[in-house]
Order: structure tokens, then sequence, then C-alpha cells
């Protein structure tokens, strides 16, 4: 499952598969294969749906339905996680194996990539043998013709008795003879299951793979596949590794920074100028002070600074990240940082789930199913918060540009926040290898079991389909979200800010009760309260934290995002309680959405619970000795 | 001369052929699943910026392998230049 709207928050957690039928003689076609050929690309192909796609192995783990027509007929379409046999090794392929295996797909399209085709056929085999109704779709034609790549798909599909389609699903190159192809399994004959026989060892799968092989795949440049060495020589090579690395975390950050600064500001001044007019219009309307203060001031305030704070860098984010993952880069990030991952004796698939969690924490801890291991699965599971999601980009952007960047401007001050930015991701990973280590060490002891990790040939992503894809889809529902978690805070915050126990409102009572121990931690009690109220979603900490200052009463005006520094110098900060911020963001609960995900992964209220509390009060210490130490030095 | 050497001793660029595993089964049965089986032509490719994991070349497809596992993985070889 990779980041998508309906992977991301709360989507992540999936439901179990309920084949949705429309009418009683539609067909269930279920799309399996090995990791990372294109099934989810074929099944976008065909069913118009936009399952996310990105290549590297592992991304779909769990099934995904949709339903097509085609003249005439209706096909229930299951994706399928990517699988290597159908001796189920880690969760994901069970789900694979099992709905394989359960005869209720009525067709199963076996999808291959042309380019390793031979491996490809010893799973083909393996399902040939569980059903006949196969079509074995030979996917990414275009990039073999490219790697002079030459494949006889007749003579195969006379030496496998099935249909065997050549497509090259990306440009919708032969979707079409799919359909066709699977009518023609369909209505042929319904010989589903194949009687019992002997288990074969994977060498007799191989060896026959072989056979069928000889003489349909020829290889006109043998050499082509070096030329992927080339790249890895320099992504994956001793010294340019690590700093390409975080070059290329700096550019994708100083883009977003850059490219978020402007639409921020526009935002801003879009909506207070509407707030205004909404609150003209109120008293126009003669609607009562209190419900109007309640709505223009409380809730639609708070939506307003998440809208314009929050939105922009997260949309410019999410975009970039997508075409690294559809370049094939992440998977070499993997095999580059697995020896860490080793000497914490957990697995270097870990890498891949906390790169799904620069999107969407939740979603990375979905994603932890490809992990073999329930040891080392746990293990990515509990420290996949260490790595800030998108949600909490934006706060770190925010206390970067205006107590970190100082008084460079322009390019300097973006390339300046960059690397700040970075240098805070570095820590976030070198947290999450120290966590690591320390849970290997205590409750979740063991040594690291194996790694086997597939590096797919790099890719060009298509980088207008990326986008326009992924600023619809995601800004869309990361709006939907923010508004529907702000909303109700800000009316909140407008009440505690409000009702008053004797002389003090509540919200001074709550933050004064709170201050001394944030104080400890170089914060005051306001912030720690929108940690708090934040829980729902990481993207209103900043804005409730605002609308609780304004509503103290010691600024009101404001007229452009400058005045966001003023705000919070006018109520005490410094740059230490800004750094302190920033550290507690990296590191405190996970959102509502992720816990739930985690709940839902582990099966167990204690494991979320050490989720929640570990990172917590790993963020507590620091935030603790950062603030003390800073402290002692500034007297 | 062919010789039997462990996976983990081919250089980048070397070749060889799969002979057996001492691994424990769960984890030879996914290697094998990955194509790796009893008579299959490796190459190594490159080696990650630590040394390990290794990126090995089998059947048209790039594997990366920890040393953990691939000294356990015996292979044929012809016989090495001994003066390297």
């Amino acid at each position: 499952m990779g980041l998508s709207k309906d992977s991301v928050g709360i989507h992540a957690i999936d439901e179990e598969l309920v084949i949705k039928k429309k009418k009683e003689n539609d067909i269930i076609v279920a799309l399996a294969g090995n990791p990372n050929v294109g099934k989810s690309t074929v099944f976008n192909a065909m069913t118009g749906l936009r399952q996310h796609t990105g290549n590297w192995p592992g991304k779909t783990v769990a099934s995904a339905q949709g339903y097509c027509a085609y003249d005439g007929k209706g096909y229930v379409m299951v994706d399928v996680p990517g699988c290597y046999s159908l001796m189920a090794h880690s969760a994901e392929e069970e789900v694979a194996r099992d709905f394989i295996c359960s005869k209720i797909p009525d067709v199963v399209v076996a999808v291959c990539d042309a380019g390793c085709l031979e491996r490809n056929l010893n799973l083909v085999l393996q399902i040939l043998e569980k059903t006949k109704n196969v079509v074995v779709c030979v996917n990414l034609m275009d990039e073999a013709a490219k790697r002079k790549i030459d494949i006889d798909l007749a003579e195969l599909e006379k030496r496998l008795e099935v249909p065997v389609i050549g497509t090259a699903a990306r440009s919708n190159v032969g979707i079409n003879d799919i359909y066709m192809a699977i009518n023609n399994v369909y209505t042929k004959e319904r010989e589903m299951t194949v009687s019992e026989q002997e288990v074969h060892t994977p060498e007799y799968y191989v060896k026959r793979a072989e056979e069928l092989c000889r003489g349909v795949i020829r290889f006109a440049d043998a050499e082509y596949a070096k030329k992927d060495y080339k790249k890895d020589r320099i992504f994956t090579g001793k010294y340019t590794a690590f700093p390409i690395m975080f070059l290329l975390l700096m550019g994708v950050f100083w883009l977003t920074i850059t490219g978020a600064n402007y639409p921020s500001e526009l935002l801003h001044t879009g909506l207070f100028k509407v707030e205004e007019r909404l609150f003209q219009f109120c008293i126009w309307a003669g609607v009562p002070s209190v419900i109007r203060e309640v709505f223009v001031h409380g809730m639609y305030r708070v939506v307003a600074w998440v809208v314009s704070v929050m939105l922009p860098p997260m949309a410019i984010f999410f975009p970039l990240f997508t075409l690294l993952e559809d370049s094939g880069y992440l998977p070499r990030a993997a095999f580059n940082l697995d020896k860490c991952f080793e000497k914490c004796h957990a697995c270097g698939k870990q890498a891949l789930t906390m790169c799904m969690g620069f999107g969407c924490n939740a979603a990375g801890i979905a994603g932890c199913r490809i992990i073999n291991s329930p040891r080392e699965r746990l293990i990515a599971v509990i420290t996949n918060n260490f790595v800030p999601c998108n949600g909490r980009f934006p706060t770190l952007i925010v206390m970067i540009t205006m107590f970190f960047v100082g008084s460079a401007t322009g390019a300097e001050a973006s390339l300046l926040g960059a690397a700040f930015l970075s240098s805070i991701i570095v820590l976030g990973v070198l947290m999450t290898f120290l966590v690591s280590r320390l849970l290997s060490l205590t409750i979740l002891k063991g040594i690291p079991s194996s790694f086997a990790l597939e590096l797919p040939p790099y890719r060009r992503p298509q980088i207008g389909k990326v986008i326009v894809r992924s600023i619809f889809d995601r800004t869309i529902f990361v709006l939907g979200r923010a508004v529907v978690a702000a909303a109700p805070a800000g009316i909140i915050i407008w009440i505690f800010a409000n009702i008053k126990i004797g002389d003090v409102a509540v919200l001074s009572y709550l933050s004064d009760f709170l201050d001394p121990f944030a104080t400890l931690l170089g914060m005051d009690g306001v912030i720690l309260l929108a940690f708090i109220l934040g829980l729902p979603a990481n993207e209103i900490v900043v804005p409730v934290m605002l609308m609780a200052y304004l509503a103290k009463g010691s600024l009101v005006e404001i007229n452009d995002i400058g005045a966001l520094k003023e705000i919070l110098t006018a109520n005490g900060w410094t740059w230490i309680t800004a750094a302190c911020t920033m550290l507690f963001s990296l590191m405190h609960w996970p959102c509502a959405t992720t816990l739930l995900t985690i709940k839902k992964e582990t099966g167990s209220w204690k494991w979320t619970f050490a989720a929640f509390a570990i990172p917590t009060v790993a963020g507590i210490l620091i935030c603790f000795v950062t603030a003390q130490t800073a402290g002692l030095l500034m007297k | 001369m062919i010789e039997q050497v462990s996976l983990n001793t081919l250089k980048p660029g070397e070749k060889g052929r799969i002979c057996g595993f001492s691994l424990a089964e769960d984890i030879t049965r996914r290697l094998q699943d990955m194509g790796l089986v009893r008579g299959v032509n490796v190459e190594c490719a490159y080696r990650s910026p630590f040394g390990d994991p290794t990126a090995y070349l089998v059947k048209g497809a790039v594997i990366a392998i920890r040393s953990k596992e691939s000294k356990k993985i015996t292979i044929y070889c012809e016989e090495k230049e001994k003066w390297d």
C-alpha cells in the first residue's frame, strides 16, 4: 500500500476484503504476480482507479478492488500484494496466497515483468497448478523493448497452454486484449480446481521456467542491465551514497520551502480578508455575538491557519516524494542503510517503511507488513513515528524559518532552512537506530533475521501524471482531514478562552496547569496543550497554538504571515523554545489515526501503548536535556 | 579448474553457479523463490557503501543479500587467479 488518498490516514486500516459484485454474472479477477511488476499499474489501467503505484517491492500490502465494465460485461478486479511464490513467508504474501488459492477469483491474471520473465514464470507455474483459468500478462513490454529483450509471446502461449498477453500498462497498451483473454478463459470451460498433485521443489519450477523460456526470450543486448549499474555505482557508491542521500533530502525540502512561501502568503491574505467579510456579514445578518465569535474567530480562524500555513508545504512535498518513489531510488536507500539496521538487529526493509513514514506514519506502519520477522516488524512499527510525517513538516518549517534562518533572505534563507530541516530528519533517523537497538536489547530481544531485497530497475517517473494525481488526490484529502480536525479544535479553543472559572479563563487554567512541566522541557503550557489537542492530526498543532496565544489577548492584529513571529516572541518565545518545540514535534505520541493503525497491525493494546510511550518519553528526555543545557549556557 | 567457495567471496564482476545452502529452511526457501536455486548462475554486481549487503544479478533481477546469508551459500566458480 503506497501513499495515496486511499492509503493514508484512516484508510491505512484496511478492512477485510469483501468482494462486491454489481451483477450476478460479474467476473472476479485476481491480479497476481511478483512484487514490483506493475500489478497496480495494470489494475489502474483496467479500472480507471488510482491505486497508488511506486517503483519498489512491497508497495501493495493489502488487496484493493475495483470494478470495470468492458463490452457489456462486469469485472471485479482485485489487486493482490506481490509474492515470489505461493509458499507464504510474510503477512502480505499470505494475503496473496490465500486469495489466489481461495477459489473466489474466476480468473487469475498473472502479471509478469517482461524484463525478468523467466524468474516470474516460477510463480506462474505455481498458480497454474492451482487453477487453469489463468491469463498471463507480460507487462512492461516497452521497457523490455528498450532493453533490447525480444519475447516470442505466441510461442510462450503455445507452451503454457493459457493466453499470454503483452502489455505496457503505463501507456494503456494491450489492456483491451486482457479483457478479451479473461473472457475467453472464463467462457471456455470452468475447470477450476486441478487435481491434487505432489508438491514440487523450488528447483523444479526454476528448471521448468528455464525450459519454457528457451528460444522464447532473446537478449539482443546482453550488457544492457549493466547500464543501471553505472547509476548504482553513484547512488550506492562508498563515498557518494550518503552525500547524495542527504542532498536529495535537502533538495526536496529546498523546493518545498521555496515553493510554499508565496502561496502561503497569498492564502493567508486572502483567507483573513474573507474572515473580516464573514464577520461583517454575521453582524449584518444578526447572528448572536456568541455564535458569531465561536464560528468566525474560533472555527474559521483555525481552519484558515491550517490551510494557509500547513497546506502549501504539504502539497509540494508530496508530489516530490512520489517522484522519488517512482524512480526506484527507495530500495537503494534501504540497501545503503541496511548495515546500520543490521547493527541494530533490525531489518533493512525498515528503511522503506521509514520512507513511507515521511508521507504518513499510518501508511508507514501498514507498510511494515513487508518485514517477515514479527520481532523486526514490531521494531519498525514502534519506531516509525521518529520520522516526521507530511503533517509535521510544516510545523518544523515554520519554526526554522522564524527562528533559525535569521537575517538570511531569498535563496540563501531557503537553502539554510532546507539544511536545517534535513539535519532534523537525520536526527530522527539516528533516533530510529538508537531506539531500534535499545528495543532489540530489551523488550524485543533477538538476532537479526535474513534480508533479501530485490532492487528494481530505475524507471523514469511519469512526472505530469504524478503531479496531477498527488496534488488532486492528496491535497483535497489533506484539506478535508485538516479541516475536520481543526474546526472542532477551533471551537474548543474559543470556548476554553472565553469560559471562566472564577476570574480565570479555562484556557489559562489549563495552560497554567501544564506550564511548570512544559517549562522544564523548554516550552510553555500553551505549546504542550496544542500538542495534546493536536492528537487527531498533527497539522493543527501550530494553528491551535497561535489561536491560544491570540485568545489570551496579547496580540489581536494579524496583518501578514510575518506577524506569526511577533505573536510568538510576545509570548516569551526564544530560539530555545523553538528548538524544543521542534524536537517535541519530532518525538511525541503518534496521531490518533496512526495509533489506530498500530492497534490494528499489532492486534495488541500493549504494543500500541509502547508505540505511544516510547517516542513521548524520548521527546521529554531530549527536550529536558536541551532546555536545561541551553539554559545553563545562556546564563 | 572448478572450485567450491561461498557466495560472499565473489567480488563485483565475478560469476559463479549456485551449489547449495546451509541456511535455515525458511530463509533458503525464500531465496529459492527469488530464483537462487542450485545450478543457477549468479554474478556479483556491487556492494553497499558499508561493504554489506551485496547485490547479485540472478536471472535478470538484482537481489541484495547480507553477507551473513551469502556466507552460507556455496557456489561453484572458476578457480581464481592466486596472485590477487
